[in-house]
């Protein structure tokens, strides 16, 4: 039997190493996968408690919902990327300083 | 068995993120990155949530990721400079700062899961008690379509005309500048 204290320890894991990616990457779209991976680990959570839930199906019904959340912000923040990188020639956020020209 | 395939996705979805963080190759850490995606949808199938875990890797492998790769392909300059090491400034930190804030979080969230082990939620006793569990055996899919049309209408559609504002911005912020 597969007790909810696996699921949690496992996505633990996934988040603490998805901090790290985003603390320690020099690229925008590793630090995106870093925020992929943050947002993994809490669809695992909810997917893991819902299941003690059969009346409201929240759990995975909230899972679905941040899916969603996450595609769109992977679309926008891919968008943003790209406008960046024609303007400055770099991902690299430490170089991007200013807001304007 | 049960446990030993669990084990088994476990260590590769955890294997493969690290691995994804500490590849300098930012393509290869792409690539690696589904082999991610699909050991957690393997882990969502163990929590019973089968529909999650397709759309999982519907959504991911089939969009997600390819838009990565896109992004990747056309911001390839920074391939040669991978090498170029640049001290953080403002928003990235030391390798060991970072690493030393990841661990310590996960000793933070580690010490709550073992405290926790202790007291289960009442909802989660109660609906034990009850027999309210999803099993095996359950129609899953069905359940889900009825709650998503019936009970969670209302979020149903924000989050609609959501992905529908984020596709017009996605394309209005890609578009090529005209030139005047």
């Amino acid at each position: 039997m597969i007790t909810l204290t696996h699921f949690l320890v496992v996505s633990a894991c996934i988040f603490s190493i998805g901090l790290y990616t985003v603390l320690a990457k020099r690229n925008a779209i590793m630090i995106l996968v870093g925020i992929e991976l943050m947002i993994n680990a809490a669809i695992l959570n909810f997917v893991a408690f819902g299941r003690y839930d059969k009346i409201n199906y929240s759990g995975q019904v909230f899972a679905l919902f941040a899916i969603v959340l996450a595609a769109a912000s992977v679309a926008v923040g891919l968008a943003i990327i790209l406008n960046v990188y024609r303007h400055y020639k770099t991902i690299n956020p430490d170089q991007i300083t200013d807001l304007r020209d | 068995m049960e446990e030993l395939v669990f084990y088994a996705f476990a260590i590769l979805a955890v294997g493969s993120a690290l691995l994804v963080v500490n590849l300098k190759n930012t393509a290869r850490a792409l690539f690696l990155f589904f082999v991610t995606l699909f050991a957690m949808a393997g882990l969502f199938i163990f929590a019973l949530a089968d529909f999650v875990a397709i759309t999982q890797i519907m959504v991911y492998v089939g969009g997600v990721l390819i838009l990565m790769l896109f992004a990747f392909m056309l911001s390839n300059k920074e391939l040669l400079k991978a090498l170029q090491h640049i001290p953080g400034r403002f928003l990235t930190m030391p390798n060991w700062q970072s690493l030393l804030l990841a661990l310590g979080f996960f000793g933070v969230l580690l010490w709550g899961v073992v405290e926790w082990q202790q007291q289960t939620p009442d909802w989660i006793v109660q609906n034990i008690k009850q027999g309210n569990v999803i099993q095996p055996h359950d129609n899953n899919i069905q359940q889900l379509g009825l709650k998503f049309m019936t009970q969670y209408i209302l979020p149903f559609e924000v989050i609609s005309v959501f992905l529908l504002m984020v596709l017009i911005g996605a394309a209005h912020l890609s578009r090529k500048e005209e030139q005047k």
